[in-house]
């Protein structure tokens, strides 16, 4: 068994049959692991359209006071379909390894 | 208050599920199975039964809408028998491994192929690492009683298991024999109310059921189920005993007949255990110490118990209804050989794989059985541990 696993609750302990009894618990299941690409934005380019915020499929583009301000890497699993649907290029896919991102 | 009454098995199995009075029933016919739903559907349509009864295309959806209704808190049934239950095969294992105590009444008949529709326990007996309790009949009675009590065992808080009911296709199915059936009123304060815990409909507490459950919680589960099998066994025992003081019938894990002074027995399951109890009594006014020891629950499979009555033997013979095709065995001859090697026990054991496609078994075949034992115990040797009994060569 590995580390982490080891770390998980065994089966005295959790619910029968597979069930999830908690609701809207898929918050706690951190999928920007997943992610060999990363959404890089460039605020000079952006021009506020929110296309990469209605498209992205995990609601991990962050918009404050109707801003587009970056992604939220906990989420994003690096799709790429913000980069793909933004009109004016001002998202750009790189690589995960080496970071770029200052 | 009982009622005695001449039913065929099918008939029997109808009146069991008029009786449990599910709330819901999805269910497809199927050769020897079809006159159980055909008169379930009966009683749907003269209000005789409060059930919402779902036609379905396939078994495979039959099973897939019982599993959605029992995930829904409902106490749902289906039946089904060979290819019918092959076509469920996939919804078989979740019913089981979402933990849905779903009864379902299965007409025991050969899997094509070459295509046959009579009976043998190849469908059940494939089903057998399912993750299902499984339980056999001898006759229609125990087919009857098995169905009201499955009800009970699979609910049960420690268990919460789906359960077969497994009844020999035609041989029992289509046979008209004289049984009691409980009074309504007794099958409804036998079973009680079903409660689940968990439901889908249940919108304060919402959940989900069948979510992806990967390398870091599946083996957990599956050590949950395992331990509730073993749950299982305790609770058929418990509920056996009620049913008895009920109706004054009824076994636990089996049946032993003319066991305790015997020397050589036949372990068998369903219809053939009585067709065995013919040849045993035929045998004993010859003075022969013949016995049978009958299973009536293979799953989970009593191995101690077992083991313990068949130690003191000197020759068994388990029968078997379908083949493995390892070369080694049977299904219940692996399990059986298996629990008596904690024993120690001298016992020779033997097995036959017979009636295959519903080949006649009778009382003359069983009494060839027991010569062969009588045969091992004379000479010590055993010259082939698996044969194919009633074969032309």
């Amino acid at each position: 068994m590995s580390k982490k696993d080891k770390q998980k609750p065994g089966w005295k302990s959790i619910p029968e049959g597979g069930l999830i009894l908690e609701a809207g618990n898929a918050i706690k299941y951190k999928t920007g692991g997943w992610r060999t690409h990363r959404p890089e934005l460039d605020m000079d380019k952006c021009i506020n359209c929110h296309f990469c915020w209605i498209y992205c499929p995990d609601s991990a583009v962050v918009s404050e006071k109707k801003e587009v301000t970056g992604f939220d890497h906990d989420y994003c699993k690096g799709c790429g379909i913000c980069a793909h649907e933004c009109p004016v290029d001002a998202i750009t896919m790189v690589k995960e390894e080496p970071s770029t991102e200052k | 208050m009982s009622n005695q009454v001449a039913l065929t098995g099918n008939e029997a199995m109808a009146q069991a599920m008029k009786q449990i009075n599910p709330d819901v029933v999805a269910a497809y016919p199927i050769t020897p199975q079809t006159e159980v739903v055909q008169m379930f559907s009966q009683f749907v349509a003269d209000g005789a039964v409060d059930t919402e009864f779902v036609t379905v295309e396939s078994e495979h959806s039959a099973m897939s809408a019982t599993v959605g209704a029992a995930a829904g808190g409902a106490r749902a049934m289906t039946a089904t028998a060979a290819n019918g239950l092959a076509l469920m095969w996939e919804i078989v294992y979740i019913a089981a491994s979402t933990r849905l105590p779903i009864v379902m009444p299965v007409v025991n008949r050969a899997l094509s192929g070459p295509i046959n529709i009579h009976c043998d326990h190849s469908d059940a007996m494939g089903a057998r690492d399912s993750g299902w309790i499984q339980l056999y009949a001898e006759n229609a009675q125990e087919a009857y009683d098995n169905a009201i009590q499955a009800v009970r065992i699979g609910e049960h808080e420690d268990v919460r298991l789906p359960v077969m009911v497994n009844m020999d296709g035609f041989i029992i199915s289509h046979a008209v024999e004289n049984l009691e059936l409980l009074a309504d009123e007794d099958v409804k304060e036998f079973i009680g109310e079903y409660t689940a815990e968990h439901t889908l409909l249940d919108t304060e507490n919402p959940i989900a059921v069948g979510p992806l459950d990967l390398q870091d919680y599946y083996f957990e589960h599956k050590v949950q189920q395992a331990e509730a099998m073993e749950n299982a066994q305790k609770v058929v025992v418990e509920v056996a005993k009620e049913y008895k003081n009920l109706t004054g019938r009824g076994f636990e894990y089996f049946e032993e007949y003319k066991l305790e002074d015997a020397e050589i027995a036949i372990l068998a399951l369903a219809s053939t255990a009585g067709t065995a109890k013919a040849a045993v009594d035929k045998l004993r006014e010859e003075g022969v110490k013949a016995g049978l020891l009958k299973l009536r629950m293979f799953r989970p499979f009593p191995a101690k118990e077992v083991a313990k009555a068949l130690s003191g033997l000197k020759a068994v013979a388990v029968m078997d209804r379908a083949d493995t095709f390892s070369t080694i065995g049977g299904p219940v001859f692996a399990d059986v050989r298996s629990a008596l090697y904690d024993v120690k026990s001298d016992v020779e054991v033997v097995n036959y794989i017979y009636g295959l496609g519903g080949r006649d078994t009778t009382v003359e075949d069983l009494e060839f059985v027991y010569n062969d034992l009588q045969g091992i115990v004379n000479s010590g040797e055993v010259n082939k541990r698996v044969k194919y009994l009633g074969v032309r060569e």
